[in-house]
């Protein structure tokens, strides 16, 4: 008898071969929904039994806890661990992941207050029933003894925190932000946004800054991933979005893939990409590092362009040469769609012989000929459809690069229709939403810019102020003026600058130069070690709102449980802007939403009925579309004429050098999500616990580092130490890493370096020396002791 | 005056910024490039830099690319605080 015993190494769920009846469902599900092809069939007749991987444990396999054969199982021979431990749920509520760009739904399976299971929602539209181990599994961070629960403030950021009353918060709140505007200035003070956040949030968080503020010194995270998608796409087609649902991915026939990793960052998406593939696809990659999906099971990329970091424009330029140069492009649909003069000038410059194929690839490291077949295939291999992420966004040419995707489209036409289009990957659950709701200094909902008087004047009739008519700052600016001495307080919702931002020193200086920082947030995150107020946060299970997907697509939120903090960040919000003397009465999150749609026109449709009947809309939403808008530019350009743009390459001036000969590039993997804050108090950890070195053979041979060493990680702006792991996944003279770890502080070595239209930051290249190290640095030991003394609170009985 | 005191601690950076913009608008045909780089830094700017942009200018606009001082005659000066 072929014997099996429980497996319970698998954090979230275990296997019982007790229960098992071998239908295959889950082997099926893990082939077809997932793509991994971690299980299989073992034995035969009576004998066999299902196995995952080389018959290992399942935390051991290639395994990577979608959850897709635990849903698919019949019998609970693979059952989620919570329903072993809590018993079945007894309601449940529809909502939408918190993590990514993807947008996931899913059942919150509930007993009582407690979650017992989220479950992926068949009907969702982003998703299709599908998950990844983020969404299905790591929630326990909303539970996490972590958690702060009351408001506190501090005088300096010495001090241990002091818990107040929530009344005493706003009362210090209103007289600190009142002092610091009536000494500085009006401009003195400002706030920055979340894309973790709702729609609803974030509006209320824009309104607060316009409104109470009295100024446009609002910015987002956005600004350290997407702002040149915005840039770039409103420039070219006229809006700052993608052009396609999730669903055109079906009809595609060329994918190409920049800058993205899908398969970890996009884990749901990434499985309906490979699921086409399988079909027959053909895919093209451009990506400094042999991501999974170059090569994994039934999937191989006809091309792999293994560019060097910071090539991306000299690249994409050249792959126009050859289109441009071998007649490729579609003559009918510029004609009709584009201006016909601005294509002949572009093609003239993609012409000249600096962007050839040949010229291009000793800087970018890519054969002339790979570019060559590249070009090709992507201008006539049927529909072709471009998918992007940060690799693209975070380089001093970042919106240039975007610009350079859009020409490729539009070029070859595939623009407007379902199989192809520009789509960029959005980065965090809500990223789409925070820019779409006028988080950035320079635009009001809806992306219209606050030089525009008719766009002003409704807001102003509908908030009874005069609004400034000039941009704002933007958030290394706010540091900039911070270090300088003309800003003096921020208010920072649900983000963590010092770990997320570049050149970390630098944003500790701009923070310590202010009087007043403001967090709202779950945690006492690494931004809140140079706070002097704090105010607790809610996290997306205890509130009602929207969030909109990287599709475009609003989906809903909804509160399953009472915030533990007493209010959700709407209700904060709410309550500083009273505490600053604005006379806001907002009873629900669809009263702000029907704030947004009437005074936004794209999102005009938009109300929390359509929302409950539809399940979900693409925007824009109204009555031209009532119920969204999947396809974009279907019969002309939101700009009318489709705009291309040359697209000179220009080299960052973050070089490789005898001092720093190798170039870093960061990046994110599957079980973890940015800076970790929710993540790391997961048992997700289980499979990443600390951030590593990749370095491919050769440069750490040269180097003396082993596998599992303690490295130097060295550029110009500073130092951190961490472990090396040895792979050919990076090309020789490029490193990688992640930046999950407060620990690890990656962004003490990024650079200020950024995109010239938006001052996103180039994380993707920064000149780095590696060497031996016996553990971590003096800055690293510093900070430890630093964040460990800022921590200290003390705690009293909140006054009534 | 040396040129530590001059410049603010921001200014390389502003001038760094600028230069960037002029070097994207550069390529651009020649009709769009000095309007160009106005036009960004008139959407983008808030007028403190703005402000601080034209003191340096005014100082001699040292390091500041030739584009960035033609584009100035259309950038927008801010409103007296
Ligand atoms: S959890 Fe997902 S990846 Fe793991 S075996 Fe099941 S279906 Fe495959
Ligand atoms: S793919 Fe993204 S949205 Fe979907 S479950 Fe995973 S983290 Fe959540």
């Amino acid at each position: 008898m072929n014997f099996k015993e429980l497996d319970v190494s698998n954090p979230y769920f275990a296997y019982d071969p007790a229960k098992c009846i071998v239908c295959s469902l889950c082997v099926r599900a893990c082939e077809e929904q997932q793509g991994t092809f971690a299980l299989t069939v073992e034995g035969r007749g009576f004998e066999s039994r299902i196995t995952a991987g080389m018959d290992e444990p399942f935390l051991q396999s290639e395994c990577v806890s979608c959850g897709a054969c635990v849903q698919a199982c019949p019998t609970g021979a693979l059952q989620e661990k919570s329903i072993i431990e809590m018993g079945m749920p007894d309601h449940s509520a529809v909502t939408t992941c918190a993590y990514c760009g993807v947008g996931c739904s899913f059942k919150a399976e509930m007993k009582g207050e407690e979650v017992v299971r989220m479950v992926p929602y068949k009907d969702g539209k982003a998703n299709r029933g599908h998950s990844c181990v983020k969404g299905r599994f790591a929630y326990g961070y909303a539970n996490h003894k972590d958690r702060i629960l009351n408001p506190m403030i501090r005088d300096k950021i010495t001090d241990p925190w002091r818990e107040v009353s929530w009344e005493e918060v706003y009362a210090h709140i209103g007289s600190k932000i009142g002092r610091i505007q009536q000494k500085y200035g009006r401009g003195s003070v400002g706030g920055i946004t979340s894309s973790r956040c709702t729609n609803e949030e974030t509006y209320l968080v824009q309104k607060l800054v316009r409104q109470a503020f009295g100024n446009n010194n609002v910015d987002t995270c956005a600004r350290v991933c997407h702002s040149p998608t915005g840039y770039g796409l409103k420039t070219t087609f006229g809006t700052s979005a993608g052009t396609q649902d999730f669903d055109s991915v079906e009809h595609t026939d060329v994918v190409l893939v920049i800058g993205a990793n899908p398969t970890d960052a996009h884990p749901v998406f990434g499985s309906r990409l490979k699921k086409r593939l399988r079909e027959g696809a053909k895919l093209i990659v451009l990506d400094p590092r042999r991501i999974e999906l170059v090569r994994t099971p039934h999937v191989e990329a006809s091309y792999h362009l293994p560019l060097k970091p910071g090539t991306n424009v000299a690249v994409l330029t050249a792959l126009a040469h050859v289109i441009v140069s071998e007649g490729l492009f579609d003559e009918a649909f510029i004609r009709e769609r584009c201006d016909w003069d601005e294509f002949q000038d572009w093609a003239s410059f993609v012409l000249q012989p600096e962007n050839s194929p040949e010229a291009i690839e000793k800087m970018s490291g890519v054969s002339a000929e790979l570019i060559r077949g590249a070009a090709r295939l992507y201008a006539t291999g049927g529909n072709s459809a471009i998918y992007y992420g940060l690799g693209v966004t975070e380089h001093s040419q970042g919106s240039t690069t975007v610009m350079a995707i859009a020409n490729l489209a539009m070029a070859t036409g595939n623009i407007g229709r379902p199989g192809v289009g520009v789509n960029p990957l959005r980065g965090q659950n809500n990223v789409q939403g925070s820019c779409d709701m006028g988080s950035f200094p320079h635009e009001m909902p809806g992306y219209r810019h606050i030089s525009d008087d008719a766009t002003r004047a409704i807001y102003e009739s509908l908030w009874g102020v005069k609004l400034d008519n000039e941009p704002g700052l933007r958030i290394p600016n706010m540091l900039d003026a911070a270090v300088d001495g003309s800003f003096k307080a921020l208010y920072v919702q649900g983000e963590d600058i010092l770990q997320s931002d570049p050149n970390t020193h630098h944003v500790a200086a701009g923070l310590e130069a202010m009087e007043c920082v403001i967090v709202h947030d779950l945690f006492l995150n690494e931004t809140a070690n140079y706070a002097h107020i704090f105010l607790p946060g809610s996290t997306f299970l205890e509130k009602d709102g929207t969030f909109t997907n990287a599709e475009r697509r609003i989906n809903r939120v909804r509160k399953v449980m009472e915030p533990k903090n007493g209010y959700a960040d709407w209700e904060v919000t709410q309550d500083m802007a009273r505490a600053l003397g604005q006379d806001w009465n907002y009873t629900h999150p669809s009263e702000i939403m029907a704030e947004i749609a009437a005074t936004t026109p794209s999102f005009a449709g938009v109300t929390y009925e359509l929302l409950e009947k539809e399940g979900s809309v693409q925007w824009p939403c109204n009555e031209k579309a009532p119920t969204g808008t999947p396809v974009m530019h279907i019969d002309g350009f939101v700009r009318g004429k489709g705009k291309f743009v040359r697209t000179a390459y220009v080299a960052t001036d973050e070089k490789a050098g005898p001092r720093f000969p190798l170039l870093l590039t960061t990046g994110r993997i599957l079980s973890q999500y940015n800076v970790g804050a929710q993540t790391r108090r997961t048992e997700n950890v289980v499979w990443h616990d600390e951030d590593l070195l990749e370095i491919h053979p050769f440069d750490a041979e040269t180097r003396g580092i082993r596998e599992g060493d303690w490295v130097k990680l060295k550029s110009r702006s500073g130092e951190t130490s961490l472990r090396a792991t040895i792979t050919e996944r990076v090309a020789p003279g490029v490193v990688y890493t992640t930046f999950h770890h407060p620990a690890t502080q990656a962004n003490v070595v990024t650079t200020e370096y950024s995109d010239w239209a938006t001052n996103c930051p180039e994380y993707k290249v920064t000149a780095v020396q590696v060497s031996p190290s016996n553990g971590p640095t003096e800055w690293q030991e510093d900070y430890e002791e630093h964040a460990r003394q800022s921590r200290r609170i003390v705690h009293v009985e909140a006054a009534e | 005056m040396s040129h530590d005191e001059k410049f603010k601690s921001g200014d390389e950076h502003l001038v760094y910024m600028a230069n960037q913009i002029a070097t994207f608008f550069t390529s651009q045909p020649e009709a769009e490039r000095a309007a160009g780089v106005a036009d960004h830094i008139n959407k983008f700017w808030e007028p403190r830099m703005r402000g601080r942009l034209f003191e340096i200018i005014e100082m001699g606009g040292d390091g500041l690319s030739p584009l960035v001082l033609q584009a100035s005659e259309t950038i927008n000066r801010p409103r007296a605080a």
